[in-house]
């Protein structure tokens, strides 16, 4: 067991983990997040995504010891369900899931890559999303929310 | 406390973090006036009695299980049906709030948790069922409510009932005049009522909440990660469980050697029960170190049949359960004196639920009781079968639902609960079980492989006179029930068995009123039996025959259960004999359809698709580079749930084998619709669903054990790929049959996009998933 601070949507955790442990787990568990979800523990599929240091990180597949030092960013972190980030309310307003199970890989994935570049093509956001998971099918809805929120991005030039 | 208090209602008050008092005085006193037992005595049942009835959702009779109105006017409606993610919570909310006349914001939905709501057996069928939608028994329960309110009120406001209106929460005389809230009337105290099967429902005409595109209520919490799931239940001093599969299907515990874990950090204690293994640990990461590490050994397995033979194999069983679901008597002499026999063989692999979320519950076991948090589809049922697992009265099992990932049927959700339970029970502590991803994908319940064997008799005119159907397909376990806890994973290694397959052979003739559950019936046939015909099509000459065999795999209800199979093997034939006849294929279907509704929504689709009628496969089709075509596909769901026709346009690269679904035209006829823009989600996930079913997924096994056990071995349609444009076309009809919605246009989509492949290439491929080296073979196959 090791003591690790983690910086997690702007505050400061202490955990007493084997280093080795999934940041997921440590996220879900020892801090009882409800963003980053386990979804097959292999890289494979994106519902435990979070960012750290504003990039898109399969939190099941990096140990805390390597992630302890970044600042780590939940869905909760962004915003909450009364004042909902602008990608947050970009889904809201599309309806863009079903059960929602596999949304911090499809909002986090596409925010991460939008935030660096605003002007990022159709082809580059599929890309991004081309090893993200939805099974319930809400694909269409997923990338129609994206796009509303990309062209909030260009229309407010960011300070 | 009260007396009327169980412990039950007590916890959920405790789990509220409200005392009764508080509660009573805020939101309702009638989470306290039933229980458990309650419930059972209003359906006059005494406890512990299985009563199969109960599986059909029988709810109960007393209006106070259904609705309280709190003293500040809230309304708390109690339902037995729970969101899976197809936006019935949403939904039910709506009901409440439009028969009720309140404020869809002043409602409080409560569902599915055996101590606090009615029974109403499964959850099934994403919307697709109108017992889901709740309109015979929560609507109405709602509807005597609002008209217990109105005489209430006019017995306060001395008036004529007839003179008074209910709205926004308040009895109102017509003119305004005066008015009385539903708080003055009644809140916190209980109606003392019978549900009134003659309570008048609103009509569709004029509903103001129901009907209307309302937005999902529980999206906003999904969005920002504040949402419950099961996954996400903790509670005091719980641990962390992990299961040890066998290594191979069948395989039985010979030793487990405690000692290959011993000392492992956090371990707590490792769990055996027959061929159950599990390990309970302080952590999730040291429960998963420890499955890892412990060592047991095996007895060897059941051989599997090899997969590349399997459809040979499955058609030559002779233990098999034959049915007839219609039988003309007079098949055999049309298809001699027809002009032209057409047949085929049509192949559907087994496929799996495979949710994205692998399945979770926690599980807290006392000496005499049980409380397990679960995303089961059947609360009630699977306290039964709990209280088996448990050696408990049903009565001392409480079972929560909180929802999991989206679940498509049954997942691993009641599988888990029992890994969780099994393991609670031994250590004595609160469990929390999750699934790793293969140990879900080896062993959940497969929707099974069919074979199905098409011929029709055509004649002089091109038109079917005869239709022919043989099927097989395969069975084992499934939904555990009221009493068949082996019908999954965990049941089963536990020393329960699972549900087999009695061989019954011949058939039976076909007898009582025609039912189509699992669209076994193709669309085009009459469907007569004893002179009633109950069928959507025209062809009297008719025989549909089924074999069921038992399966290697556990089997269970997966998002279209035997009706995608079925309506497969169905709308691909009736495109190859319009083909083989030179016929447009919408117009041949509607040669042979008499439905008017199944008529409207093929012929809505094909107009809004720009359908250009001609035979497939289209004209001047060169054998290399992309190849386009469209092709359709219709059903009505489960023969009497819900209308779809669906038009896909698909490009199939020649090169590769590679197809895309580029646009989907689909109409849809459910009946009233209670929310559009739900209803356009479902039919939306159910068309990416089914293409991604359709283009990729099957199970796959090798020797004695399944290799398709993650995203790579099993590889769904992830969100960046090529997906179509949907339309949909919704048929609003106020005035008519609920129906049900949530698993029609998956039901079609295997078959229109085959049907698009046969159009664009000339390649007819009768084998699912139209994987890039199947198409490709066909391709080549063709070319030579
Ligand atoms: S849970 Fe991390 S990628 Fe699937
Ligand atoms: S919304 Fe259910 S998996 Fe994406």
């Amino acid at each position: 067991m090791s003591v690790f601070t983690l910086t997690v949507n702007g505050r400061r955790h202490t955990v007493d983990v084997d280093p080795a442990t999934p940041l997921l787990y440590v996220l879900a568990d020892d801090l009882n997040l409800h963003g980053p979800k386990f979804g097959c523990g292999l890289g494979q599929c994106g519902a435990c995504t979070v960012l750290v240091n504003g990039e898109a990180t399969r939190s099941c597949s990096v140990a805390v010891q390597s992630a302890a030092a970044g600042e780590i960013v939940t869905l909760e972190g962004l915003g909450s369900p009364q004042q909902p980030h602008p990608i947050q309310q970009a889904f809201i307003s599309e309806q863009a899931m079903q059960c929602g199970y596999c949304i911090s890989g499809v909002m986090l994935t596409a925010k991460a890559l939008l935030d660096r570049n605003p002007n990022a093509t159709d082809a580059e956001i599929q890309q991004a999303l081309s090893t993200v998971l939805c099974r319930c099918g809400a694909h269409i809805r997923m990338l129609r929310a994206i796009d509303r929120y990309a062209r909030g991005l260009r229309e407010v030039p960011q300070p | 406390m009260s007396p009327r208090l169980t412990a039950e209602a007590r916890a959920a008050l405790r789990d509220a973090g409200l005392s009764r008092r508080d509660f009573v005085k805020r939101s309702g006193a009638l989470v306290v006036a039933f229980s458990t037992a309650r419930v059972a005595s209003d359906l006059g049942l005494v406890q512990g009695v299985v009563s199969a009835q109960r599986l059909d959702g029988a709810g109960s009779g007393n209006l106070d299980a259904w609705i309280a109105i709190g003293a500040d006017g809230r309304v708390t409606a109690y339902t037995g049906k729970c969101e899976l993610g197809q936006g019935l919570y949403t939904a039910q909310t709506q009901l409440v709030a439009e028969e009720l006349c309140v404020p869809v914001e002043r409602v409080t939905l409560i569902q599915c948790d055996t101590a606090l709501t009615p029974d109403q057996g499964t959850t099934s069928g994403a919307q697709s069922h109108p017992t889901n939608f709740n309109h015979a028994n929560l609507a109405l329960a709602a509807a005597t409510a609002r008209e217990a309110l109105v005489s209430l009120a006019a017995g306060r406001l001395a008036v004529p009932a007839d003179r008074l209106t209910a709205a926004e929460g308040q009895v109102r005389l017509a003119d305004g005049s005066r008015q009385i809230s539903y708080e003055e009337l009644i809140g916190g105290r209980r109606f003392n009522l019978q549900v009134s099967r003659t309570a008048a429902r609103k009509p569709a005409r004029e509903w103001t909440v129901l009907g209307q595109p309302v937005p999902r209520l529980d999206i906003p919490a999904m969005a920002t990660g504040t949402f419950e799931y099961v996954q996400n239940v903790r509670v005091p001093g719980m641990l962390h469980g992990r299961v040890v599969r066998p290594p191979a299907l069948g395989a039985t515990l010979v030793s487990v050697d405690e000692s290959s874990v011993q000392g492992l950090p956090g371990l707590v204690q490792v769990v055996v029960r027959k061929n159950f293994v599990g390990v309970v640990a302080e952590k999730p990461w040291q429960a998963e170190q420890a499955a890892r590490r412990l060592k047991t050994a095996w007895a060897a397995g059941t051989t599997l049949p090899d997969q590349a033979t399997f459809y040979q194999h499955l058609r030559s069983q002779t233990a098999t359960r034959d049915s007839l679901s219609v039988d003309s008597g007079d098949v055999d002499a049309a298809l001699k004196s027809a002009a032209r026999v057409v047949r085929a063989t049509y192949l559907h692999p087994y496929q799996m639920h495979a949710s994205i979320g692998t399945a979770c519950a926690v599980a807290d076991v006392q000496k005499d009781k049980a409380t397990v948090w679960s995303a089961t589809q059947a609360v009630y049922p699977l306290r039964n079968t709990m209280a088996m697992v448990l050696g408990l009265p049903p009565e001392s099992v409480r079972i929560m639902f909180r929802m999991g990932p989206g679940c498509y049927g049954v997942n691993g959700a009641d599988a888990v609960s029992y890994d969780a339970a099994l393991m609670a029970q031994a250590v004595g502590r609160p469990v929390r079980v999750q699934l790793a991803r293969q140990d879900e994908m080896a062993w959940e319940n497969y929707g099974p492989a069919f074979a199905v064997d098409q011929r029709a008799g055509v004649d002089g005119a091109g038109t079917i006179i005869a239709w022919d159907h043989e099927g097989w397909s395969l069975s084992l376990g499934g939904r555990p029930g009221l009493n068949a806890p082996g019908n999954v994973v965990t049941g089963r290694l536990a020393g329960f068995e699972p549900a087999g397959v009695a061989p019954r052979s011949p058939a039976p003739p076909p007898s009582g009123a025609y039912a189509n559950a699992s669209n076994t019936v193709p669309s085009y046939v009459s469907g007569c039996i004893g002179g009633a015909c109950g069928g959507t099509g025209t062809v009297r000459s008719e025989r549909v025959l089924s074999h069921l065999v038992e399966s290697p795999f556990f089997t269970g209800p997966l998002r279209s259960p035997a009706r995608l199979q079925n309506t497969f093997a169905h709308e691909c034939f009736l495109d190859e004999v319009a083909a083989a006849v030179r016929a447009d294929p919408i117009e041949y279907r509607l040669r042979h359809v008499r439905d008017p509704r199944l008529r409207e929504v093929l012929k809505r689709a094909a107009v809004q698709a720009g359908w250009d009628a001609r035979p497939s496969p289209r004209p001047a089709i060169r054998p290399n580079g992309i190849a386009r075509g469209r092709g359709a596909a219709c059903v009505l769901y489960e023969g009497d749930n819900g209308y779809c026709a669906l038009v896909a346009e698909v490009e199939v690269d020649q090169e590769s084998g590679v197809v895309l679904v580029r646009r989907c035209v689909a109409a849809i006829d459910c009946g009233p619709v209670s929310n559009p823009d739900g209803l356009r989600n479902q039919v939306e996930g159910g068309l990416i669903h089914g293409m991604s079913r359709a283009l990729r997924e099957e199970v796959t096994w090798a020797g004695d054990r399944v290799t398709s056990i993650d995203w790579q071995t099993y590889r769904p349609w992830f969100v960046g790929e090529p997906v179509p444009v949907i339309d949909t076309i919704v048929i609003n009809r106020p005035d008519g049959e609920v129906m049900g919605a949530g698993e029609t246009s998956i039901t079609v989509a295997a078959a229109a996009i085959g049907n698009a492949i046969f159009d664009a290439t000339g390649a007819r491929i009768r084998q699912l998933p139209f994987a890039p080296e199947r198409v490709k073979a066909a391709l080549d196959s063709r070319n030579r």
